[in-house]
């Protein structure tokens, strides 16, 4: 049992720099292998659906005779599967979550 | 001595999460506690019909913001029952490690909000400023910070690197130091102790009769462990559970304090002895039969009871969360107690409601 345990705590802290960053001056810095935003090449990819038919959420939006690749960002819960299974690795996972979708609508490739 | 209702939540300065609570009381006794859940009920259990089995990892996962990747482990074990998956040994030592990250950030979550809500301000900034360095050893190793989704059937997603684990065992030196710092002041300073001490006494028979899981049954006396079955790689790392025999406030706050360190040397030991290896096997077919797994949460034991028909989709899936088992625990130790008190009693459970009502 003691009495200001917490004071040389907070006597180190007080004199310390602070732990946070000061955002948004200070931009977050990614950490390697985090999973942020899905990347998609184009040149690469064959449209053969297999991403789009797995995804766990309906994000992503194949036509094969169109040739067109589609994602609602706002389904997309970054969580890798069509970057594991592409046969052409067309798909990346960024490490920046990059910027917040504000629309339902897809975005067309 | 008239009797009025104070309602206690959803929305109030304690609760991260809500549950409503109607408590009857005399004077500032409370006589008795009403509950009712519901507010956060999301369906999760009927869409196992929509999602097939190897989709659904990601839905588990989502049950519990905190307790995720536990969930998905327990899922996952579900599974490989069902389809006699033999998990590879390293798959099921990275999954030991990063289930006992899961459970020291969670328990410093916590230990966070028990300080915030005794209005012990600085003590919760630095319990989350830990928990912090935490989270940040999960990005870095898993992808997320709390969705971990480096679980699936038959092993894990990512593996780690002789130089990752030399990182990770450096920094968890440093967060173990951290910790002691804090804990310190958990238990022992006066200012926390006599907030805490004598307060929501469960006793030990009636913390086993009414079912009570994880650090709230442990606090009462209880040495029960579901990591003492050997799921995962805890068949070649020993656990003892930590108990304490108050049953109060106090001993619940000490139990989560001690299983902080616990968890650092679990960690330490399933990193030194990781075999090398395969992370995952391949999983083909669709699972059929009836299952359950157990597996032990931050908050306790988390069953799973999993039923399929050979199909792709599950016929039904069904969890009993830990804070469901200490939901009528706390009901019990309610009566008795002063108002000003309820908000520390209703915390000491770790009331996780998203994942009470999925």
């Amino acid at each position: 049992m003691g009495y200001f345990e917490m004071s040389k705590l907070a006597l180190k802290w007080a004199l310390t720099k602070p732990p946070t960053s000061r955002y948004p001056f200070e931009p977050r810095r990614a950490l390697a292998g985090s999973r942020g935003q899905l990347v998609f090449t184009k040149d690469s990819c064959v449209y053969c659906t297999v991403c789009a038919k797995k995804c766990p959420t309906g994000a992503l939006l194949v036509n094969r005779a169109q040739k067109k690749w589609a994602i609602d960002r706002l389904r997309c819960i970054s969580c890798g599967y069509c970057v594991e299974i592409c046969p052409k690795k067309s798909l990346d996972l960024s490490t920046s979550h990059g910027s917040p979708a504000v629309t339902r609508d897809r975005e067309f490739h | 001595m008239p009797r009025t209702i104070i309602p206690f939540g959803p929305q109030h300065p304690v609760l991260p999460e809500p549950i409503h609570l109607d408590l009857v009381v005399e004077d500032e006794k409370v006589v008795e506690a009403r509950p009712s859940i519901g507010f956060v009920h999301r369906g999760l259990e009927k869409l196992a019909e929509k999602k097939d089995y190897v989709e659904f990892v990601y839905v588990a996962e989502r049950i519990c913001g905190i307790c995720s990747f536990i969930h998905g482990q327990t899922y996952c074990q579900a599974i490989e029952t069902l389809m006699n998956v033999q998990v590879p040994p390293r798959a099921l030592y990275l999954r030991t490690a990063w289930g006992e990250l899961s459970r020291i950030h969670s328990h410093l979550l916590w230990l966070g909000l028990m300080a915030d809500g005794m209005g012990f301000e600085s003590l919760f900034m630095h319990s989350w400023r830990v928990r912090e360095k935490v989270l940040n050893i999960i990005e870095a190793t898993t992808g997320g910070r709390v969705i971990f989704g480096s679980c699936k059937i038959g092993g894990v997603r990512r593996d780690m690197n002789a130089e990752t684990i030399r990182n990770l065992l450096q920094e968890l030196d440093a967060i173990e130091k951290d910790m002691r710092q804090i804990t310190r002041v958990f238990l022992d300073d006066n200012s926390v102790k006599s907030r805490l001490s004598g307060i929501g006494v469960l006793p030990k028979q009636e913390a086993h009769d009414l079912g009570c899981v994880g650090p709230m049954l442990r606090a009462s006396g209880v040495a029960q462990d579901m990591r003492t079955l050997g799921y995962a790689a805890f068949k070649d790392i020993g656990v003892e559970p930590v108990t304490r025999a108050e049953g109060d406030c106090y001993a619940r706050c000490a139990v989560r304090c001690e299983e902080l360190f616990q968890s650092v040397g679990i960690i330490r030991q399933a990193l030194e002895k990781i075999p090398d290896g395969d992370i995952a096997v391949k999983v083909t077919g669709n699972p059929a039969g009836e299952t359950i797994a157990r597996t032990e949460q931050p908050r306790g034991e988390v069953v799973y009871h999993l039923k399929a028909n050979g199909t792709k989709n599950l016929q039904r899936f069904r969890v009993r969360t830990p804070t469901f088992a200490n939901l009528p625990a706390m009901l019990k130790v309610l009566p008795g107690c002063d108002l000003a008190d309820v908000p520390m009693i209703v915390l000491t459970i770790d009331p996780c409601i998203s994942c009470a009502e999925r």
